[in-house]
């Protein structure tokens, strides 16, 4: 990398520089060591604690490695695990229980956060103040969140199904949030949905904010009705930050472990086991590293590549 | 609605009523969505017996058990060993003995709040060091594969907590730093340093170029530069930055859980865990809760302006 940094700078960067402006030549260190000295620490420091732990990790993914059996040899096995795991019923089952997840959360968050930056825009008196309350969920930990849903869903002591009961009329000690097989997923995509609306709300506004007004000015002109600017102009270009917002969040939920480990722990049974939860189970509470390991990189991977969209459509979105 | 507007606003303005109309639905979702907080904040003022109450009390007779439950170790005495000790010197003694209990020392909360400071502090000072001096380089330099670069920073940010944590369990195994504040230093220093990057190239790349070219003409060194001209102009970029890298470390919970067990342990973890007679201690869970969310919303009303480019890594700016 070092000779790459070099020889690069010095055809792009020094050689038209140093013409222009030579006193940066001359005093003190000079900007192609600059540069190298500022970014390796940075990059030293994700490569020993990101990158040297995931290549590790690799070669373990290949082995029958069980850490509460660590005395054993470590026996390499090709690619068992990523068999095991590919053929595993209950692991694709998990994979599908955190698909319905993130699509119901995402779902939810985008209908509310959208709707909520709408009215927002309309800038009533004391939106920002309310605005910031709004926020307060999102920038909440998780796992604290997680656990005290728990009081919150208790369905005796628990304040949430009295509120139902108001509403509805439905006795409060008739149903269970967290205990409940059909509830319980429902549980979690509401208490995501809680804390992460907000997320989609803020990142909305600001699509709606970049919208210029004359682009209004001109269809009121042409007598577009209400409905065909929303749809006209309104939609396509918060789009674009819609589109940054649910990347974030599918990833974000697709990766979610704390908050639903400490609401539902995965329960009842396995409706709520999220596939970092099982992860987590196999890796912690197994001890099989080797499979997990491998587990492990076929999320590294699923990930990245949604990493790498979500990096585009931020880049698309900075262009504006 | 607008019809009736248009005369009397400007075309983009919204009507009075559909102002008002948009503050209603609004104000009732924040009202909505702070109610759980609140919940919280009162249940912490109960007596262990009003929070666990069927149904629910919203009216009750507060009082500080739940905090002082949060910070001592009690044993329960019969009231014949009480009545033989010497009188309760303090308010709180008073009040524990009033249950037939005695404090037997203080609880593990106060350590576990002090790990919660000094790892966020020391990777947020990391992070942020590390973070500025290569934004700065990203943002003046021309850096061979920059953007694959820039990627890769981020990159590892998106990457499940609970699969990074496996080779890290290990690898810290071998380097003796599972369960210590070094080891959650460095781990969370990594995880910030890439958002630090993110954000502080965004703030620096809006700080005009041509200021620290003058000063170089003028005769500065590129770090004399940095030092006098760039850093005081990117002075709220770099506590923006801050205040996020502290708010991550405050709130992490997966990396703590699975690497932390008792000497480094951080809040997030302990506060599920603070137990009472007969499972858990519901006020003190929520006194440890809104201790430890106050600041939190301190740093919430602090970073408004801020908040959009710290969620989007700096690519939204408003």
């Amino acid at each position: 990398m070092s000779a790459m940094t070099q020889s690069d700078i010095s055809i792009d960067r020094i050689a038209p520089q140093a013409k222009s402006r030579p006193v940066r030549q001359v005093r003190g260190l000079s900007d192609r060591t600059i540069a190298w000295l500022f970014v390796m620490p940075t990059i030293a420091l994700l490569l020993a604690i990101n990158i040297f732990p995931l290549i590790w990790m690799i070669r373990l993914s290949f082995t029958s490695l069980n850490l509460s059996m660590a005395y054993l040899p470590l026996r390499f096995v090709g690619l068992d695990n990523y068999a095991d795991i590919l053929s595993d019923d209950d692991i694709w089952n998990r994979l599908q229980i955190t698909a319905r997840f993130v699509l119901a959360s995402v779902s939810i968050e985008v209908v509310l956060g959208f709707g909520l930056a709408l009215m927002i825009n309309r800038q009533f008196r004391g939106h920002s103040f309310w605005t910031t309350v709004i926020l307060l969920p999102m920038m909440l930990s998780p796992a604290v969140v997680g656990n005290f849903w728990t009081l919150l869903a208790q369905p005796q002591i628990g304040p949430f199904n009295y509120v139902v009961s108001f509403f509805t009329g439905i006795a409060p000690n008739s149903f269970t949030l967290i205990g409940d097989v059909a509830l319980a997923p429902w549980t979690i995509v509401m208490v995501d949905a809680w804390m992460w609306t907000p997320y989609v709300m803020l990142i909305c506004l600001a699509g709606l904010r970049s919208i210029p007004d004359y682009i209004y000015e001109a269809a009121e002109v042409d007598r577009a009705s209400p409905w065909r600017q929303f749809w006209s102009i309104t939609v396509p270009m918060v789009m674009p930050f819609l589109m940054l917002a649910v990347l974030f969040r599918a990833i974000e939920t697709f990766k979610m472990f704390d908050m639903v480990n400490l609401l539902t722990s995965g329960g009842p049974g396995s409706t709520t086991e999220l596939v970092s939860i099982s992860l987590k189970r196999a890796a912690f509470e197994k001890w099989r590293t080797g499979y997990s390991s491998a587990l492990a990189i076929i999320l590294f991977v699923t990930v990245f590549g949604a990493a790498n969209i979500y990096v585009k459509a931020l880049n698309r979105v900075k262009q504006r | 609605m607008t019809s009736a507007s248009t005369t009397a606003h400007s075309i983009v303005e919204a009507s009075p009523r559909s102002k008002a109309l948009a503050g209603v639905i609004v104000i009732l979702y924040a009202v909505v969505t702070i109610a759980p907080l609140l919940w919280i904040a009162a249940t912490a003022f109960k007596s262990p017996s009003d929070a666990i109450a069927y149904p629910p009390k919203v009216l009750f007779q507060p009082t500080l058990e739940g905090y002082v439950n949060l910070f001592t170790i009690r044993t329960r005495q019969t009231p014949d060993f009480i009545a033989s000790l010497p009188p309760a010197q303090t308010w709180y003694d008073r009040l524990v003995r009033s249950h037939d209990m005695v404090i037997a020392g203080p609880s593990k909360v106060v350590p576990r709040f002090i790990n919660s400071i000094v790892i966020g502090f020391g990777s947020t000072f990391l992070a942020v060091v590390l973070g500025t001096l290569g934004a700065y380089a990203f943002s003046r330099f021309r850096i061979p594969l920059a953007d694959d670069l820039l990627f890769f920073i981020l990159s590892t940010r998106m990457m499940p907590p609970v699969a990074v944590a496996i080779p890290i369990y290990l690898m810290f195994r071998e380097l003796n730093l599972n369960d210590t504040h070094l080891g959650m230093i460095l781990l969370y220093t990594a995880v910030n340093v890439s958002l630090a990057v993110w954000l502080l190239k965004g703030f620096i790349d809006e700080i005009p170029r041509e200021y620290e070219e003058a000063a170089l003409v003028d005769g500065y060194t590129r770090l004399q530069a940095l030092r006098k001209v760039v850093l005081p102009q990117a002075v709220t970029g770099i506590a923006a930055t801050a205040i996020f890298c502290l708010i991550f470390s405050w709130n992490e919970y997966a990396f703590a859980v699975l690497l932390t067990s008792g000497t480094a342990q951080t809040m997030p973890p302990f506060i599920p865990f603070i137990i009472g007679e007969g499972g858990q201690d519901w006020p003190a869970v929520a006194a440890a809760t809104t201790l430890f969310v106050v600041p939190i919303v301190l740093f919430t009303v602090l970073l408004r302006k801020h908040l959009l480019r710290g969620i989007t890594f700096g690519a939204v700016r408003k």
